[in-house]
């Protein structure tokens, strides 16, 4: 009796965009402890980064305008440029892994939960969306903390190598600069190392994703 | 209309590739399912109830074979589509209840009727009336971890009447309680089944289940062994140690 009709299959209603804010706001909040370590883990590999930034940037200004016992001490090693060039890269290297290792664990303790939000009904680009704003809250927060914390540890450090006449060259601009785009680089990385894993998660289907972390 | 089959499978089978070597799960599933009926699959583990359970449920792909719920193909739906059926037709259950740990009682219940677009107000309203249904009216903002787990499955029972589906699939409800617990759960989703007229369908090896069901399809390797109903069963009492 296939001709019954009685019922007509809709389609499901795609969910505005507050109701995916509401709910990645209150999950970050009651999963506070959780979300504190994976904030953590992004202002660690931030704030390395910051840091090795933040001693070019110092080292340079002394170099260039701070006295000359400093400048003849800095200018002694050879290869600084080679060295630094490599430092930069390493703690990109560090960042980058440090990240999307954070948010990829985030992201797969919670493929069960994914699951069972797709039995309930929920669209793939929902799922999707929660974790977007999710990582991009604690990415922001990782971000900027992460920057503060780099940027005053090699401030203190400086100051114990080479003493107060730091203030006298301090490269408050270049500090700045590569502040801010240590921020955006960790906001970025963040999303993209929850998105992707969030993406898989999503289009996996219900059966194999509540199958994943028995 | 009590003679709808609200569940159809045809020839349904389901193969798991590990690398080299494929795991053929379901190896030919016909079955129809009445609307209003009470039904167990039972089988010892790793006859493939979960896998059958995933395929009426839409929440895994045949690897042949056809399911229909309501007579409509599942194998023809669009995304928006089988989120839909997911969403207002079944409800499911599970061993380890899948509450959304981070959410209470209450949001639990209602999170499918966010889904489904209900209005905050409605779904609360309606939320706790279903808990309360339950058994649960006074833990509505209880988090799982401070539920026990026969109220955790409570709770699960509630949310998956939420949209008020027309088919309940449960993966061994009773398997993660105690003797009693499981009894009083077993025993409340048969009221729910007689009151609401939802059809049930349960993957166990829980020989609890027998007493209520109105049939039983008996599962081994992949296949339908047998099926029967309980008015045969009843007068055969001692020979159902099946497994
Ligand atoms: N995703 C998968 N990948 C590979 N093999 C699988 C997968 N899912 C199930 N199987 C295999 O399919 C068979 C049936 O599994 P299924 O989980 O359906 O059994 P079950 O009857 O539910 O058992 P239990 O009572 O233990 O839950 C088993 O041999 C299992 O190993
Ligand atoms: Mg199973």
């Amino acid at each position: 009796m296939a001709e019954t009709g009685q019922m007509k299959v809709e389609k499901q209603i795609v969910l505005p965009m507050f109701k995916a804010i509401q709910m990645s706001y209150q999950s970050i909040q009651i999963r506070l402890g959780r979300s504190i370590i994976t904030i953590m883990g992004i202002s660690f590999a931030i704030a390395f980064l910051t840091s090795i930034f933040s001693s070019i940037a110092i080292n340079g200004a002394l170099l260039t305008k701070g006295p000359e016992y400093l400048q003849a001490r800095l200018s002694g090693g050879v290869g600084i440029k080679a060295q630094q060039i490599w430092l930069m890269s390493l703690s990109l290297l560090v960042c980058v892994v440090g990240i999307t290792n954070a948010m990829l664990m985030s992201v797969t303790e919670r493929y069960r939960e994914i699951g069972t939000m797709k039995c309930l009904g929920a669209l793939d680009s929902f799922i999707v969306k929660l974790f977007l704003i999710e990582s991009a809250f604690q990415g922001i927060i990782g971000a900027v903390a992460g920057v503060i914390i780099g940027n005053l540890s090699m401030i203190l450090i400086s100051l114990i190598k080479y003493g107060g006449i730091i203030w006298k060259v301090f490269p408050w601009l270049s500090i700045i600069k590569t502040g801010m785009i240590a921020i955006f680089f960790g906001v970025i990385l963040t999303i993209v190392g929850a998105i992707y894993p969030a993406y898989r998660a999503a289009k996996m289907v219900p059966a194999d994703a509540m199958r994943k972390d028995e | 209309m009590p003679a709808e089959n609200v569940v159809r499978t045809r020839g349904v089978t389901k193969v798991f590739r590990l690398g080299e070597l494929s795991v053929p799960a379901l190896k030919g599933i016909d079955m129809e399912i009445k609307r209003g009926e009470y039904i167990s699959i039972m089988g010892p583990s790793g006859s493939g109830k979960t896998t059958l359970f995933n395929m009426i449920g839409g929440l895994d792909k045949p690897s042949e074979g056809r399911v229909y719920i309501d007579e409509v193909d599942v194998a023809q739906l669009d995304a928006y589509e089988l989120a839909w059926l997911r969403c207002r037709k079944i409800g499911y259950i599970f061993q380890t209840f899948n509450l959304i740990p981070v959410m209470s009682a209450l949001e639990n219940v209602t999170l499918p009727m966010v889904f489904a677009g209900m209005s905050a107000d409605d779904s609360r309203e309606k939320g706790v009336a279903l808990l309360s249904r339950v058994g649960l009216g006074d833990r509505v903002h209880h988090k799982p971890f401070q539920l026990s787990g026969g109220q955790q499955q409570r709770v699960a029972i509630a949310r998956a009447l939420a949209n008020d589906p027309a088919i309940v699939l449960a993966d061994e409800p009773t398997g993660n309680l105690d003797l009693n617990t499981g009894k009083e759960i077993i025993q409340l989703l048969k009221t729910l089944n007689r009151e609401k007229e939802v059809t049930i369908i349960s993957a166990t090896h829980d020989l609890k289940m027998i007493d209520v069901s109105d049939r039983i399809f008996w599962i081994r390797d992949g296949k339908i062994e047998r099926v029967e109903r309980r008015a045969d069963i009843e007068l055969e009492v001692g020979t159902v140690e099946g497994q």
